[in-house]
């Protein structure tokens, strides 16, 4: 049993096979992440006992010859911003460095239904803030590529996860790239559905307009197998839709592929190959448009208002939202907190407030909570966050034109992820040179769209993924298309 | 562009104490990240409205009945999360003078 070779389907049928039992793959994953989570920082909680008590279950029903599920008895790993009852959850911040999730978040207990392994809780940026895990309180998360270099941010312990076979597959969460980055930076799959298609009940809160739960693992149909598991309406996130599956015949031809597609057309949109993009990924991507082009895509140069307006956008309204949702952690109810009853005589709630939120948040979750503060109070509301809200319909109209099927529209879009592959740690000290990295994943959230990154030339340096954007709900589309694109690169 | 006073009083109104050192180096940040949010003010949005939700969701409600809510366990699994609790309430410090 290589874990390398693995995928969540030749696991699966190693398991059915009796190759291995499910206590010994389960093993073999823990074992590989108590050796190598020390250096590479991923996981923050190995939940052992739960995983074990899993595999012992799925062996049980192996060996009554009961039939197993795709997704039974396969580790998973989940970032430490979704509850996972009874165990801590940090959100990567020494705010809730020792809160017990009292419950199972929604994409959870999915997965708990279907019966996949749980291996444990993986690092990320305090409060999903970041694009390296540079922020986390608990440490950074390597690049197994080169560990001088960032995971990416902020499922950077996810993707880890994934890209050193410490799990199958991983959940994440993305408000402005957070899934898609952190799989660029470490070549793997990073999926962000569309809004709405994912129950965030459970979900720690950072941008409630923004935030998606998605899945990374190493091939995109192992992505979409988790996501076929965690989609669907939830009566406890009522920003949850009932989307149709958008079906497609998924034919493992590539010559057939391309009549999957309403149009067959995909759109390039020019401002995001401009300057600031790496000129290695540059390449990297015009090959992948080749690949697609020589199964009988046709590729239309399309525009897309600069993403330097959305990116200014994202960082109003984002923040805004944040500085709402942490307002919630006042030491009061949970969490780290400088109250002592015993000390009432000198201490007052004020103080209490002032001091519990300064010494729990770092720096980034206070930076962000103060300029949302900002951008909503009075006198500057209209100017900053109303004027974001109306640049983020003016984006989500361009995107409608773009994709319309009555004027025959792309069937999906092709970016990169990233400027320029993984960096190094320390490099960026500027909070706004940090941000400049979502430049391009940042308007797939604005506009509530699916958005996939793929990695492309593998073996030669360091990762490099590639973006495919969808239209709005049309998540089964993306998929298909990013297996197609793997698909080719099979042969 | 913001004042070193109005990142005093912002962390204020957030409930959050900044060193002195902190308060110049966020002014200084801050600045620079406005900065760069001030380029929206190119953009022409004279002619739309204000993304309210991005599904174009309204008015989503529930049944007004009492929900199905959690155990005993899991209740008190919550309360056990207070910094000071007594029984099913949370203690905290006094409010009014």
């Amino acid at each position: 049993m290589k874990l390398e070779n693995l995928t969540i389907e030749s696991a699966n049928r190693g398991l059915i096979k009796k190759e291995f039992s499910c206590i010994e793959l389960t093993r073999a994953y823990l074992d590989k992440i108590k050796k190598e989570n020390k250096e590479l920082n991923d996981f923050l909680s190995i939940t052992e006992k739960l995983a074990l008590e899993q595999a012992e279950n799925v062996d049980n029903k192996i060996s009554k010859r009961e039939k197993i599920g795709i997704l039974e008895g396969i580790p998973i790993a989940i970032k430490d911003n979704i509850l996972v009852k009874d165990y801590i959850v940090t959100a990567g911040s020494k705010i809730l460095e020792k809160y017990k999730a009292p419950y199972d978040a929604f994409v959870v207990e999915r997965l708990k239904e279907v019966g996949v392994i749980i291996v444990g809780k993986t690092n990320l940026d305090e409060f999903a803030m970041g694009s390296s895990t540079e922020n986390s309180a608990f440490g950074v998360v390597k690049n197994p590529y080169d560990k001088t270099r960032v995971a990416g941010g902020s499922s950077g312990g996810s993707a880890v996860a994934v890209a050193a076979n410490h799990c199958l597959g991983a959940l994440g969460s993305d408000t402005g790239g957070s899934i898609r980055q952190p799989a660029a930076f470490c070549g793997v799959v990073g999926f962000k559905p569309s809004y709405g298609m994912v129950s965030r009940n459970g979900l720690i809160a950072m941008a409630s307009s923004l935030d998606q739960i998605g899945p990374i693992a190493k091939t995109v149909n192992d992505v979409k197998l988790i996501f076929d598991v965690i989609r669907g309406k939830d009566d406890l996130d009522s920003t949850t839709i009932k989307a149709p599956k958008f079906q497609v015949q998924n034919s493992k031809q590539v010559q057939g592929a391309k009549s999957q597609f309403p149009n067959s057309k995909i759109g390039i949109p020019k401002e995001y190959f401009a300057e600031g993009l790496d000129s290695g990924v540059k390449e990297e991507i015009q090959k992948v448009i080749k690949n697609f082009e020589n199964i009988g895509f046709e590729f239309v140069e399309i525009n897309l208002p600069n993403p330097e307006y959305a990116l200014a956008a994202y960082y109003i309204i984002m923040p805004a939202e944040v500085s709402a949702n942490l307002a919630r952690y006042d030491g009061i109810k949970y969490g780290y907190s400088t109250i002592k009853i015993s000390k009432l005589k000198t201490q007052n709630l004020m103080d209490n407030y002032l001091k519990t939120r300064a010494e729990g948040f770092g720096s980034e979750a206070r930076r962000r909570i103060i300029l949302g503060t900002y951008v909503l109070s009075m006198g500057y509301k209209d100017a900053y966050y109303n004027k974001a809200q109306k640049v983020r319909a003016l984006i989500k109209k361009d995107f409608e034109k773009v994709f319309s099927p009555s004027a025959n529209g792309v069937d999906f879009i092709i970016a990169p992820t990233t400027p320029a592959p993984a960096f190094k740690m320390g490099e960026k000290t500027d909070p706004l040179s940090m941000y400049l990295s979502d430049i391009y994943t940042v308007t797939a959230n604005l506009a509530g769209l699916p958005a996939i990154s793929i990695p492309c030339c593998k073996g030669k340096g360091l990762p490099v993924g590639f973006q495919i954007i969808g239209s709005q709900f049309k998540d089964d589309l993306v998929l298909e298309a990013a297996y197609t694109y793997e698909q080719i690169n099979l042969e | 562009m913001i004042s070193k006073e109005q990142v005093e009083h912002m962390a204020k109104l957030a409930r959050i104490e900044l060193t002195d050192q902190e308060k110049e180096k966020f002014t200084k940040e801050l600045s620079s990240i406005l900065d760069y949010i001030d380029k929206l003010n190119k953009v022409d949005t004279s002619n739309i409205e204000r993304v309210e939700q991005i599904t174009g969701l309204e008015g989503v409600v529930r049944k007004d009945e009492v929900p199905k809510f959690k155990d005993a366990e899991t209740r008190n699994k919550i309360l056990e999360e207070a910094p000071e609790r007594k029984g099913d309430y949370i203690k905290v410090p006094k409010i009014l003078d």
